[in-house]
């Protein structure tokens, strides 16, 4: 049987096969670089705003509510005034709140923040779509020296249930201000979540509290290493200020005339903020690179797109006889612009698949290597209208890219006349 | 009764933009049937010739009728139609596309035409057809057909060209210089069987080549140094 004309691009091109195949390979990583830019970028905003879920309103002392966000779900910076105790009863005695989170930042351990909370935090913190913690060993504390260590910190630290920790007042790294005397140890460590949590040391109040005894006028009192343990034990140890409260409410319906009523409090200035609405308000900041990042990796797919140009332009001398003989066996003007062009798109299109191909490889292995080891989903990695999308703009792009060479192609195939003296 | 016209030059020029004329031929017949010899040098304008015929090239002045279309009136598609549907065209050497095998080459007209396509399913179908006009030209192996063209010698490659020109009964078939690259034996044996198979098939054929010896096994010999007065005045420059 004879060979159709796009048998004909096809045996041509098999005919320049490695040239091919580098230029399909240009195509494919430069679709498989901006995909995989496009996907985890999607995986990031999803991820980022499933960092915080089921908590209706976060509170805190009046700053703004990127930094409020910052450091009561992201342990970054440091809140500039914190709220009085009363302040905190009076929220939770609020007849819309259904629950409320206290939570005291600004210690650390080995470089790890250490967070002062109630055991309620576990039953009411979620992520993701409303996952909750969960100990992948050991359980809460209910003790003032017992701590949950995050998944992270537990593998960086080499911590297990049982280990004994000195925990430190501010947040140097170590040195003089150590509490000795003060000796905290692991009882639970949570699963990994792909969220703070994962870094963060979660102690008692009272044991934020106990730290400090000692430490009043911001310096260490010399008596303060004296005290036993038990003597710090018999203290009043209810803390005075905690830094943010995580509100549920009982309604969500009721949830911007009890944010207006917390942020007019007449006794303490306070500050409420709906995570989500925070989230998204941050994740403007932070879109400027994630756009940056993208139309770099676009720039790198119009230089994929350039490497068919380079191919299809050095193929022309190459094919000047095989044009010239297809004329004269009566090829038409229109068959050589179609061979050209079925060049271009085909080299387009196999590097494309082939891109979309290579990423969905690439994310089909890390995804659960991912979640396994450090919780992170990857939502929105799968085959989606972008990979679509993408495919048939390279596709289109690269038959208006043939669109030249095939001119010069035919321009010569009509001067050569029938005999071609190569 | 009278022979029908197949070729009919009058008057013709051709000249790229910018410089002198390369051809200028007052008149050239060629009947229907009938197998010309064209002696031409190289520079005498016999691919200039042939690509007028064939219609690649369009003439700055004059009339060429070829099989009754005015190919210097004809527009490029009628030309295109005219060289698809009726011409079979043999060049000097590399006559074959290197990456099909020889029955894809062969077949490559009846692509390009559906009128040759038609009249070779009329008579059994391209595969037969190929097979029958490669074994009357002496290639009768069958496990030749699928052959990559580059494992040929220079002899069977024409002789494959020769089946494609011929390939769809074509009215007229050109060749130009086919046998300058075969030795003496296998051009005389080439020159026979595509008269044979031009014979055979009533078609036309114009034969061009350097060497005016061969002009004996042809109908009629004509040499183009004369027939173009713009060669013969190069030559008198």
């Amino acid at each position: 049987m004879g060979v159709s004309i796009l048998g004909l691009a096809w045996h041509s091109l098999v005919n320049r096969r490695v040239s091919a195949l580098l230029t399909v390979l240009a195509v494919a990583l430069s679709v498989a670089l901006f995909l995989g830019v496009e996907k985890a970028r999607t995986a990031a905003r999803a991820g980022f705003d499933q960092t915080i879920s089921g908590t209706d309103l976060i509170v805190g002392a009046p700053s703004g509510q990127i930094n409020l966000l910052l450091y009561s779900v992201f342990r970054l910076g440091n809140a500039t005034s914190e709220i009085s105790w009363p302040a905190y009863q009076r929220l939770t005695a609020r007849d819309d709140v259904a629950w409320t989170v206290p939570i005291s930042l600004g210690d650390s351990h080995r470089g790890f923040r250490v967070m002062g909370t109630t055991s309620a935090y576990f039953d009411h913190y979620k992520y993701g779509r409303s996952k909750p913690l969960t100990f992948s060993e050991g359980r809460a504390f209910d003790d003032i020296f017992e701590a949950v260590i995050g998944a992270q910190l537990a593998r960086d630290l080499g911590y297990e249930i049982g280990t004994p920790m000195v925990l430190t007042h501010g947040l140097g790294t170590a040195g003089l201000s150590d509490h000795d005397n003060r000796p905290f140890r692991v009882v639970g460590i949570l699963a990994p979540t792909g969220t703070p949590v994962d870094q963060t040391l979660h102690v008692p109040l009272e044991g934020i509290t106990a730290m400090h005894v000692g430490w009043e006028t911001g310096t260490r009192n010399p008596l303060a290493d004296t005290l036993s343990e038990s003597v710090i034990r018999s203290f009043d140890l209810t803390p005075k200020t905690v830094t943010a409260v995580f509100v549920g409410l009982v309604q969500k319906g009721t949830l911007l005339r009890t944010r207006r009523a917390i942020n007019s409090d007449r006794q303490e200035p306070l500050l409420a903020i709906i995570p989500s609405q925070a989230l998204a308000e941050l994740w403007a900041v932070m879109g400027n690179a994630e756009r940056l990042l993208l139309a770099i990796s676009g720039f790198v797919v119009a230089v994929g797109l350039v490497s068919i140009l380079t191919s299809l332009l050095t193929s022309l001398n190459e094919r000047r006889r095989e044009m010239s003989i297809l004329r004269a066996t009566g090829a038409r003007p229109s068959h050589i612009l179609f061979l050209m062009l079925a060049e271009a798109g085909g080299l387009g299109l196999a590097g494309g698949l082939i891109g979309m191909g290579l990423i969905q490889l690439i994310f089909s292995l890390t995804a659960p290597l991912l979640t396994a080891s450090y919780g992170i989903a990857l939502p929105g990695t799968g085959l989606s209208i972008i990979d679509g999308a993408t495919l048939l703009t390279v596709t289109v792009a690269a038959i208006l890219i043939g669109v030249g060479p095939a001119l010069v192609a035919l321009r010569r195939s009509l001067a050569d006349g029938l005999s071609v003296k190569v | 009764m009278e022979p029908q016209t197949c070729i009919e030059l009058r008057d013709v020029t051709f000249a790229w933009p910018g410089e002198p004329a390369l051809l200028d031929i007052s008149r050239l017949t060629v009947s229907q049937g009938e197998k010309l010899f064209l002696k031409g040098a190289s520079g005498s304008g016999k691919s200039t010739l042939l690509g007028l015929i064939a219609g690649v090239l369009s003439p700055r002045s004059g009339l060429i009728s070829v099989l009754g279309q005015d190919q210097a009136q004809a527009g490029g598609s009628q030309r295109d139609h005219l060289r698809a549907n009726r011409l079979g065209v043999i060049f000097q050497m590399f006559n074959l596309v290197p990456y099909l095998s020889v029955l894809q080459n062969v077949a490559l007209p009846c692509r390009f035409s559906p009128d040759r396509a038609r009249r070779v399913s009329e008579n059994g179908g391209v595969t037969a057809e190929a097979r029958r006009l490669l074994a009357q030209l002496g290639l009768h192996e069958p496990s030749l057909l699928s052959r990559s063209v580059s494992a040929l010698s220079v002899g069977q490659q024409q002789r494959v060209a020769a089946a494609r020109a011929l390939i769809g009964q074509p009215d007229l078939v050109i060749a130009d210089e086919p046998t300058s690259a075969l030795d003496a034996d296998s051009r005389d044996r080439f020159i026979a069987l595509l008269n044979a198979q031009v014979e055979a098939s009533g078609a036309t054929l114009v034969f061009v080549s350097h060497d005016g010896g061969l002009a004996g096994q042809f109908d009629r010999a004509l040499d183009l140094t004369t027939l173009n007065r713009a060669a013969r005045r190069q030559r008198t420059d």
